[in-house]
Order: structure tokens, then C-alpha cells, then sequence
């Protein structure tokens, strides 16, 4: 007999008044007084990620919460929660939106060097366990040929899924990602 | 930097991503395969730090923290438990977030349009932080099982929505907590996704007649289990790859 561990709690989905708890103010409910603005404090370059979570219809998911962690512009993680941030999408218009800064470039568990990237967690409602998955920036090709973890991707479309789009329309330094839940262009989900 | 990375989680435990009995999933689960990576780096295995200084007093108290002339309406209870990993090793210092519908089911949330009122007492939002033995609790009041557009119209058991950060980021788990003996629960094509019965079982907090508030509250208790850190006896690196 193998030895017996407990097992985890199995996950629910967070489903459709995810709000209330992640993001009282998007719920319609007042914010707490000791209410964190879901912005990350790090230092760096600041940067906008913004864009639209789509399901296998092409439709916008718009009740989904979206969740960043990621180091700071020299590629340190912070000892806090300043690494940490949340958003919505808009209700009406499904477009999310991040307020950060660029991340540095740090090592894989191998010592080899990473891509700057932010981990990123999509919960919704019709997601039954958040899915991972990672955003790099078109503008870092050269780490990117690099990166251990996009070289471990089955295909170049599975690659580019994860580049997030400097937006050249932007009157901030803006970068577009969106997310597809299914279908064609398939976003690349992680299970680490 | 190494840091011990955590067990696999085992995806046939969780619900699948797709299950048409729950019709929302069909559009949003991803059909191709999940990309394993072997072991979690830094960005994986280190994940916020919140400290006590985020909660405000009542963040803890779902029948008092959005309250204006009285407290909440309902059953009043008392949530409590420990949260532990795998290895059963407590879990100190991790933030939970609940969420939950009032005593009629019904949410206080710009897109709920249900017929049950709103109680002006009752927000349905909390937050608390586990001890040093990883042990937390909140008091709230049980909500009420709400009806929702599936398989025509069906009800959700009783529940309270939970979120849960670890130390790693890849211990992070959102779940809902059901209540032992609600008829409803083996009706529920939301926790009819998971398969494993034991797995379901896990779901459900069990009165506890002994921590009671003697003459205000019920006690219900509700153990969490986060994914386990492996041992780091031998730091084997993989060779050339
Ligand atoms: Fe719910």
C-alpha cells in the first residue's frame, strides 16, 4: 500500500457573483475601509495590460476575474502583495484592465533565464478550477526565443498565444492580451 | 533560487473543465490538453503575503460588516475550521474570502434580479486571515438555496462561495461550502461535476453541536486542504534539457 496523503479540496467554480468577494465595488457594495485597490505597487516601467476574455463562440466573457502575480521591473518578487493584483471584466463590455509595471526577466527552477512574464489565473463562472496560463510581451522577442517555458509549448500558435500586443493606438504604454477559454486560437493553460 | 516545489494536483479529484450538466461549462472549457510543467519556478511557488493590517475589525462578520440599522436577517452561524496541506501541516497566515446570497437566496450584486429581497443589513462579503495553527472563523447567516437557469430551472443548495490563497501561488483554491443534510446537495449540477463522492463529501461542513455560541449561534466546521509541499531530501536537477 502507498503511503496516504490528504487530498486537496476539490475546486467549485467561482460563478457568476465572483464579485462580491474578490471585487465588492464591482458587485455594487461598498468598498471596505482597508480595501486594497487591486493595483500592483511594484517599481518599473508602468504598463497597461488590457483585453477580452472570449468562450468557444467568440462571445466575450463578461463576469470573468482575473488575477496577476508577477516580479517587479528588476525581476524581484516583492515579500508582500505588491506582485498581486485583480480585475474584472466589464460587465457590458467584457474588457478587463491592469494598471502594473513591466517585469524583469528571472531564472527557471534550472537556472536558466526566464522572459519577463506575469502568471495569470482566469476564474468565471462555467470554469470549474481557474485556469493558468502566462503573458510575455511582443516586445522582448529575443528572451522569448529563449524561454524555457514557451519552448516547451507543443506549437508556434500555442507560443503565440501568451504575446501580449504592444497597442500602438495607446496613449500609455499599452499591451493587449487576450484570453480564448476555447476553440481556434486556444489560449495555452498551464498545469503546474 | 530552489524551493520545494508541491504534489500534482490530481486533476480526476477536481471537476473536469467540461460537463454538459453544467451548461456553462460547454463554451468555456479549453479542449485541448493542459501544458504540464515538471516543477513550478519562483513565479509558481512563491505568491502574496497578506497581512493582518488589510482586514478591518468586521471584516469577519457577515452580520454586522454592511449592516446600517440591525443586524443581518437569518439563521445565525458560526463558520470555523483549520486549513491544512497535503502533509497535513497547518497553514498559518493565508487569506480566505467568502462570498454568499442572504437568507433568501438572493445576492447583493448589480445582476441579480431574483424575487427574494435584499436584506439592507446584509452585504454578504467577508474576509479573515488563519492563526498561527492555521485555524479561522467568521460568523454570517446561513444563506437561503436559489433557483438558476440550467437544465430549465434548478436550486442551489445552501452555500458559501470561498476563496483561499496559500504560500504558493499555485496553491490557490476557490471552492463553495455546502451544508450536511440539505436535501438539495445531490441535486446540485454544480457539485454533480465532481465525480469522486468522497471528493464531494470534502464540500460539506458538519454542524458542530459543540462550538455553538450558547443561545445566539449554530457552529458549523469546515476543514480546507491545500495542495502539499514534496520533501526536498535529494535536489535531483535534470541533466541537459
Ligand atoms: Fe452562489
Amino acid at each position: 500500500m502507498p503511503v496516504k496523503y490528504l487530498k486537496e479540496t476539490p475546486s467549485q467554480t467561482a460563478g457568476p457573483y465572483v464579485h462580491i468577494g474578490m471585487l465588492p465595488a464591482v458587485a455594487g457594495l461598498k468598498v471596505r475601509t482597508q480595501e486594497k485597490p487591486w493595483i500592483t505597487g511594484l517599481k518599473g516601467e508602468t504598463i497597461v495590460i488590457e483585453g477580452t476574455v472570449y468562450d468557444g463562440d467568440r462571445e466575450p466573457v463578461r463576469d470573468a476575474v482575473l488575477e496577476i502575480w508577477q516580479a517587479d521591473g528588476k525581476g524581484k518578487f516583492d515579500g508582500g502583495y505588491a506582485g498581486f493584483a485583480r480585475a474584472a471584466s466589464d460587465l457590458k463590455t467584457g474588457l478587463y484592465r491592469f494598471e502594473t509595471v513591466k517585469p524583469g526577466g528571472f531564472t527557471w527552477h534550472d537556472g536558466r533565464m526566464q522572459a519577463p512574464h506575469v502568471t495569470v489565473y482566469i476564474f468565471a463562472r462555467g470554469i470549474n478550477m481557474h485556469l493558468h496560463t502566462r503573458l510575455y510581451f511582443s516586445d522582448e522577442e529575443k528572451a522569448n526565443a529563449e524561454d524555457p517555458v514557451l519552448r516547451m509549448l507543443p506549437s508556434q500558435a500555442a507560443r503565440d498565444s501568451l504575446v501580449a500586443c504592444v497597442d500602438p493606438a495607446a496613449k500609455e504604454k499599452t499591451y493587449r492580451f487576450d484570453i480564448v477559454l476555447q476553440g481556434e486560437r486556444e489560449t495555452a493553460f498551464f498545469d503546474v | 533560487m530552489s524551493r520545494p516545489d508541491l504534489f500534482t494536483r490530481d486533476r480526476n479529484w477536481h471537476p473536469p473543465q467540461y460537463d454538459p450538466g453544467y451548461k456553462s461549462t460547454v463554451l468555456r472549457s479549453p479542449r485541448r490538453n493542459l501544458i504540464s510543467l515538471e516543477k513550478g519556478g519562483e513565479g509558481e511557488l512563491t505568491g502574496p503575503v497578506f497581512g493582518h493590517q488589510i482586514l478591518d475589525e468586521l471584516d469577519n462578520d457577515l452580520i454586522r460588516n454592511y449592516a446600517t440599522d440591525g443586524d443581518a436577517i437569518g439563521e445565525r452561524i458560526v463558520v470555523h475550521g483549520q486549513v491544512l496541506d497535503q502533509n497535513a501541516k497547518p497553514q498559518p497566515g493565508v487569506l480566505l474570502e467568502v462570498w454568499q446570497a442572504n437568507a433568501g437566496g438572493r445576492y447583493r450584486h448589480v445582476v441579480d434580479g431574483y424575487v427574494a429581497p435584499l436584506d439592507p443589513n446584509f452585504g454578504g462579503c467577508g474576509r479573515c486571515i488563519t492563526d498561527d495553527e492555521g485555524r479561522y472563523f467568521f460568523r454570517t447567516i446561513r444563506p437561503g438555496p436559489y433557483p438558476w437557469r440550467n437544465n430549465g430551472c434548478e436550486w442551489r443548495p445552501a452555500h458559501i462561495h470561498i476563496s483561499i490563497f496559500g504560500h504558493a501561488f499555485t496553491q490557490r483554491l476557490v471552492t463553495q461550502l455546502y451544508f450536511e443534510g440539505d436535501p438539495l446537495i445531490p441535486l446540485c449540477p454544480i457539485l454533480n461535476t465532481i465525480t469522486d463522492p468522497a471528493a464531494v463529501d470534502m464540500l460539506i461542513a458538519r454542524l458542530d453541536m459543540e462550538n455553538q455560541k450558547v443561545f445566539d449561534s449554530l457552529a458549523y466546521r469546515f476543514d480546507m486542504v491545500l495542495r502539499g509541499q514534496r520533501s526536498t531530501y535529494f535536489e535531483n536537477r535534470p541533466q541537459g534539457n
